[in-house]
């Protein structure tokens, strides 16, 4: 005698053994989801429109945003100019110390940022290695503007060059060899087949590497100090104005959430269309 | 019958379940979907329901455990008095442990307004104590002026470039480090100048000729000094008790003469939240004791 199961039971047996394990991914992933989703919710919920519209036109939120805009813009132009070469040198030559090389490039991301401060001002301070031929020269790097280019750089530069690695290191070494088979220049394969190919990968890179320079802070305010309309990048005018001033910290730290929301969605977005799928 | 286009559509979207194999999976993945969600949202309206300014977090029902750990938030310039003191105290006091936690007096504020579990807070101004006092974490009264400062001028050392009196402060191209005016000794510094501005011997050029020669304001006043240490930075203006004998090996000083100097009080008290009041109490007593003003006194404090 063969029991069948009722009819009512066998969609439902199906139904979980098509979705028990997501059902159950959903319920292990939602503790981490809530975790990072809260504290964002809390903060634009503190922040009334009209606490942000009065404090829009409060001249330390518009200098904190403009030299914040305008540092790490350049950090990465910089990133992006200096890290290329770096990066194709990492993936496309075996050499001795390849290994050394990658393992310091990846130190500025793990390092305290307070320490890359100081190491960095150890290094181009005024007392520091080169400070002596720095003021010879007549450049004074600490507590300039180019100090907060200089902070944002170190520790965010990293990023771009490990993506850059790894996006040149996929690409199919076989049709830039067709490519040069047919006469391109080296030169030309580069731009015209290599470049294009690893574009996610570097637009990826670029793109974390403006984020992490906008949310610079601990290396920013040992190197470059902290000066209203000179070196008070958004983070550090979030972090004094933490204080009396907490609209001004609120409002700066709602507008860097803003930003860094609208930059990131509108590049994975463009990235989805115009790229293959990261 | 020829149906329109639209009719068409309907119809497609709207077939009976029944013909679709997996229509009863997507229907229940659906309703369980917005079951989550709907939990999610409950749960996250209920927390943002809490998301009062004024939050006073509510003193623990259970009776204060005597013989615990402290924790006290004390101003940046109070590090190694305070933590004498601490030594001191614990040893006149076995069980208590203390913990600290120095920062700026600004920052320590805004962090006991928002709820953090400290017991006792010394601040370095009474504007910082004013705003404990106003966020109702401390009872109104009870605070106490337990030490004075007074500012100093420190130059890097081996400059020969900062001229060794007030007015070098004023000197083109002398880099100085000020605090930033919402930390106690960055306004404190401010009024020092405001005073210096009035006085005939240094007038308003003065004022302005030094705040044109900051390079930064700090938000702490050990990172002002160790700037001035590092010689990166030309001269500050710190507390006279921040010249720990290491500090004053590595740095020259300028007095401020006392006409413009200013006086900084520090006051401390209990904080309501404090689950250890007796203990708190006995360690503030201890500061305002002739032996924790003598600590005091020994790292530059001036005597309340």
């Amino acid at each position: 005698m063969q029991t069948t199961l009722p009819q009512q039971i066998v969609p439902r047996l199906a139904l979980w053994q098509k979705h028990g394990s997501t059902l159950t991914l959903i319920v292990l992933a939602l503790p981490m989801l809530c975790f990072v989703f809260l504290p964002l919710l809390a903060l634009l919920l503190r922040a009334s429109s009209t606490m942000l519209l009065k404090n829009l036109g409060n001249s330390a939120v518009g200098q904190a945003v403009g030299l914040s805009l305008l540092t790490t813009f350049i950090t990465t132009l910089l990133a992006l100019l200096f890290g290329t070469p770096l990066a194709y040198l990492l993936a496309r030559r075996r050499f001795c110390g390849h290994t050394l090389v990658d393992t310091l490039l990846d130190l500025p991301m793990v390092l305290p940022p307070a320490v890359a401060g100081i190491a960095l001002l150890m290094a181009f301070g005024r007392r520091g290695l080169l400070g002596p031929y720095l003021t010879y020269a007549g450049l004074e790097i600490a507590f300039s503007q180019a100090a907060v280019v200089m902070a944002q750089l170190f520790v965010a530069a990293p990023f771009y060059v490990k993506s850059a690695t790894m996006g040149f290191a996929q690409v199919n070494r076989e049709i830039e060899q067709a490519a040069a088979l047919d006469g391109a220049t080296p030169w030309r394969i580069f731009r015209l087949i290599t470049l294009p190919l690893a574009g996610p990968a570097l637009f990826g890179g670029a793109v974390m590497t403006w984020a992490r320079a906008l949310g610079e802070f601990g290396a920013t305010i040992i190197f470059a100090g902290n000066f209203p309309g000179r070196t008070q990048t958004m983070p550090l005018a979030i972090y004094i104005g933490f204080e009396l001033e907490l609209n001004v910290a609120l409002t700066l730290a709602v507008i860097l959430l803003g930003f860094s929301f609208g930059v990131l969605g509108v590049v994975k977005g463009v990235l989805r269309r115009e790229f293959v799928e990261l | 019958m020829v149906s329109s286009f639209s009719q068409q559509r309907w119809k497609t979207k709207h077939q009976p379940a029944r013909a679709d194999a997996f229509a009863l999976e997507r229907f229940t993945m659906q309703r369980i979907s917005v079951a989550l969600l709907a939990i999610l949202l409950i749960s996250l309206s209920s927390c943002g329901g809490q998301s009062n300014p004024s939050l006073t977090p509510s003193p623990s029902p259970k009776t204060p455990k005597e013989g615990g750990t402290l924790l006290i938030f004390a101003a940046a310039s109070l590090t190694e008095s305070f933590q004498e003191i601490g030594k001191a105290f614990t040893k006149a006091n076995p069980g208590v442990e203390v913990t600290f936690n120095f920062a700026g007096a600004n920052q320590l504020a805004q962090q006991i307004t928002q709820g953090a579990p400290a017991d006792i807070f010394a601040s370095a101004n009474q504007k910082q104590m004013n705003v404990v006092i106003e966020s109702g974490q401390v009872v109104s009264g009870t605070a106490k002026v337990f030490a004075h400062n007074r500012l100093i001028i420190v130059t890097s050392k081996n400059n020969p470039l900062v001229s060794k009196d007030l007015k070098g402060l004023a000197k083109p191209g002398t880099k100085v480090v000020l605090g930033a005016k919402e930390v106690p000794f960055g306004q404190y510094a401010l009024d020092f100048l405001a005073k210096a501005a009035k006085d005939k011997q240094f007038g308003k050029p003065y004022e302005a000729a030094v705040l044109k020669n900051v390079v930064s304001y700090e938000n702490t006043v050990k990172g002002a000094l160790t700037k001035v240490m590092l010689g990166e930075a030309d001269a500050g203006i710190v507390y006279a008790s921040d010249l720990t004998p290491e500090a004053t090996a590595k740095v020259e000083k300028i007095a401020i003469p006392t006409s413009l100097n200013v006086i900084a009080t520090y006051p401390i008290a209990v904080l309501k939240g404090s689950q250890q009041t007796e203990s708190a109490q006995r360690f503030v007593d201890f500061v305002l004791s002739p032996e924790g003003q003598a600590i005091l006194t020994k790292y530059g404090f001036a005597a309340k």
